[in-house]
């Protein structure tokens, strides 16, 4: 007989994997990724495609160079490109998307020490670089048969109200795949159902938007509909707070980051200069992360303290 | 905390649910461990050559924390060896060669029982051990001079493959309800609750039947989410008691026997037979003829596999016990020992282990620990050899049921780490003490 393997307990493991995990979030941005081209067209398409592949090849190459073992396998790379595509303006020139997606992958991520080590989200981090980049990516691309001028963000400032059908089918201005609500939304039910992600990160953030605006706003509901369908705010709720590395381990601490969050985001959309309430809101609680897992830790069973 | 504490939902693969068990042909000899409990070993009282008989004294109790030990064939006594234990300590054993007749030794009474002294000596000198765990001395979980409020007997079975359980569950019903109104007699125990997963209707049906003119004893019925049969988990499910961190069950008043442990001591009050034989589960996917063998203590893993039609592909990782917290042993030379319930041999296909990644801070360790755990924390508590943040994050705690590893998408070897963490803590409290 051959020799008997010998390990530690236990002896049987889940299938998941981080490559099925990413494969989950990768499936789930399907929707959007092809609301994104219906909406916007070929150009959106190109855009996405060029942030996945400089962002594979970057951690490929990155790798090689500092001797590390290849990890484009596990699909993290992939899903930071496809993040980072679906938050760029349709119109984004693709040098920029690849040179944000370099940075997402280098300077974000593997400098840090690759997957599991980064302390914020690559695809949003470099989002914000390329806004105070490139001036391209203030002016948001619109949708091929239309002929709005403006965000439904910066409609609102104006006073002027979207139709909220179509903000929640998508079709208005803003980056490939953060307008289509409804695109999300089935992603986000899938990422949910699927066990990848906790329900509590996007409901917190959403409602927290969603209360606030409404308490500032006069108690309007039609103000607070149109805070939380507007925007990124669908997109960062459901797939890049809920990034595991740069958010709590635990549901009550993913309520704390989802609550920060969304004050953040109302604060600086009503309030701020910059038309970024998400991406600054996430970025910053990424950065309280560490704090928020510690006060969020689980109670031991059977010990006081 | 929730009604429940959390776990996971594990493949039931219970293969051998419902057959009955099957009594095993004596093997050829048997060696048996004087140590097959927690505690200090028992001291042989035969020598090479003696003739013992099934159910004659072979190694007495050891002073302190011990139980006896009884030959479990009739025959010589072939020599006393040191054998390496599957836990990796060694203890004198005794090998026996059968002559096939089994025949039973003339020292075997019924035990006489008119308090609760005798009931426990009684317990005592059956050689008796939690049969499910880690083998402590039964008879010591009556020792104590706390009074006990709730009884609880264990028939959560919440390992995949194992049905030992079960199966006593519903052939000896009689003979767990005999030991439990004993214990009910001689304790004054007000409450027993006999904790059972879900998914064993046979022995759910059956035991409500046979308690259901004892108010006294309750069946619960609790969903099958592991690892529903750890002791403090059980308590928490059947009582609401909460076992503070560092104590025992006693300490708010409960006992918990296993219910294979609990139907063995009723049989032993009615026929006076101590400890020599165990029902086990024999499954995996290199196991030709997975069935409950009921096998003389000290059957070699080697002779039990041959019993159950040998293997049908190379073993290639052979488990004593469940397939989350057994013990995997290097050759089939180990023995069936008291506290077995399961032997399992696995194929290469069931022996593969993901290769380790990089964790991706997930959380799911930490979120289906029932204890609250925070394993990565551990883990780098034990690299920065930082002994205050292992005891922290609940190092401590961790009673090894495997979950978080079970669950970790990127396979960390969370539990081996916590081990490892807990050792690390056992030794600087040593050199502490030794230093003052």
């Amino acid at each position: 007989m051959t020799q008997l393997h010998i390990s530690s307990s236990p002896h049987i493991h889940t299938k998941k994997t981080t490559t099925s995990i990413m494969l989950d979030v990768i499936i789930a941005l399907l929707p959007a990724t092809i609301a994104g081209f219906l909406i916007f067209g070929l150009k959106a398409l190109s855009v996405v495609m060029m942030c996945i592949a400089v962002c594979v090849l970057s951690e490929f190459i990155f790798n090689k160079i500092v001797k590390k073992e290849d990890t484009t396998s596990d699909l993290s790379a992939v899903v930071t490109g496809l993040l980072l595509g679906l938050n760029l303006p349709a119109d984004t020139p693709l040098w920029q998307a690849a040179v944000g997606s370099i940075f997402a992958i280098v300077v974000v991520k593997s400098i840090f020490g690759g997957i599991g080590c980064n302390l914020v989200n690559p695809a949003i981090t470099a989002r914000v670089f390329m806004l105070i980049a490139f001036t391209s990516l203030a002016k948001p691309s619109f949708p091929v048969d239309s002929v709005a001028t403006a965000t439904p963000l910066v409609d609102l400032s104006a006073g002027k109200n979207p139709d909220l059908l179509e903000l929640f089918l998508g079709n208005v201005g803003g980056a490939i795949g953060e307008t289509s609500k409804l695109a999300l939304l089935i992603g986000g039910i899938y990422l949910i159902c699927r066990k990848v992600i906790s329900p509590v990160m996007p409901l917190s953030y959403i409602g927290t938007v969603f209360v606030f605006t409404f308490l500032v706003k006069d108690f309007s509901l039609t103000a607070a509909l149109y805070q939380i369908l507007s925007g990124g705010l669908f997109i960062g709720a459901f797939f890049m707070a809920t990034d595991y590395v740069t958010s709590p381990a635990t549901d009550k601490g993913r309520l704390i980051f989802g609550i920060g969050a969304g004050v953040i985001t109302v604060l600086i959309r009503l309030w701020g200069a910059y038309p970024e309430g998400v991406s600054f809101a996430i970025l910053f609680m990424n950065i309280l992360n560490p704090y928020v897992n510690v006060w969020s830790r689980r109670r031991l069973f059977g010990r006081d303290r | 905390m929730g009604r429940f504490l959390k776990g996971v939902r594990l493949p039931h693969r219970k293969n051998t649910a419902g057959s009955v068990a099957v009594k095993m042909t004596v093997p050829e000899s048997v060696i048996i461990p004087t140590k097959m409990h927690i505690g200090a070993p028992a001291i042989p009282t035969v020598k090479k050559g003696d003739y013992v008989k099934v159910g004659s004294l072979i190694a007495d109790a050891d002073n302190g924390l011990s139980v006896s030990v009884y030959s479990s064939v009739s025959g010589t006594v072939d020599e006393i060896t040191e054998l390496l234990m599957s836990d990796g300590t060694t203890a004198p054993a005794i090998r026996i060669k059968s002559d096939g007749q089994q025949t039973v030794s003339e020292d075997i009474t019924v035990p006489v029982v008119g308090d609760k002294v005798e009931l426990v000596k009684a317990i005592k000198e059956s050689g008796l051990v939690g049969l499910g765990g880690a083998g402590f001395p039964t008879y010591a979980k009556f020792s104590m001079d706390r009074k006990i409020d709730d009884l609880i007997i264990n028939g959560a079975e919440c390992e995949p493959y194992i049905t030992s359980d079960s199966l006593i569950m519903t052939e000896f019903a009689n003979d767990i309800l005999y030991a439990i109104e004993t214990l009910i007699k001689y304790f004054d125990i007000e409450n027993v609750v006999i904790g059972i997963e879900n998914n064993k209707q046979a022995a759910i049906e059956i035991l409500k039947n046979v308690t259901s003119s004892n108010e006294k004893i309750n069946i619960n019925v609790l969903p099958s989410i592991y690892p529903q049969g750890g002791e403090k988990v059980l308590i928490y499910h059947t009582t609401g008691k909460v076992v503070p961190e560092g104590k025992l069950p006693i300490d708010v008043g409960c006992v918990v026997l296993n219910s294979s442990t609990t139907a063995f001591i009723g049989k032993y009050l009615k026929t006076g037979m101590p400890l020599v034989e165990k029902t086990v589960t024999v499954d995996g996917g290199a196991v030709k003829e997975p069935k409950n063998v009921i096998a003389p203590i000290g059957t070699t893993l080697h002779d039990l596999f041959e019993f159950t039609g040998g293997f049908k592909s190379e073993p290639a990782k052979v488990l004593y016990g469940g397939p989350m917290m057994g013990i995997s042993v290097p050759d089939l030379s180990f023995p069936v020992i008291k506290n077995t319930n399961a032997i399992l041999a696995f194929n290469e296909a069931e022996t593969v282990i993901p290769k380790t990644t990089a964790c991706i801070r997930c959380g799911a360790c930490i979120n289906v620990c029932p204890f609250g755990i925070d394993p990565p924390a551990i883990a780098r508590g034990l690299k920065n050899e930082d002994m205050d943040a292992m005891i922290e994050a609940g190092a401590t705690l961790c009673m090894e049921c495997g979950c978080c590893s079970y669950v970790c998408p990127t396979s960390r070897p969370l539990v081996a780490n916590n081990r490892l963490a807990k050792q690390a803590l056992r030794e600087h409290a040593k050199k502490e003490k030794e230093g003052k």
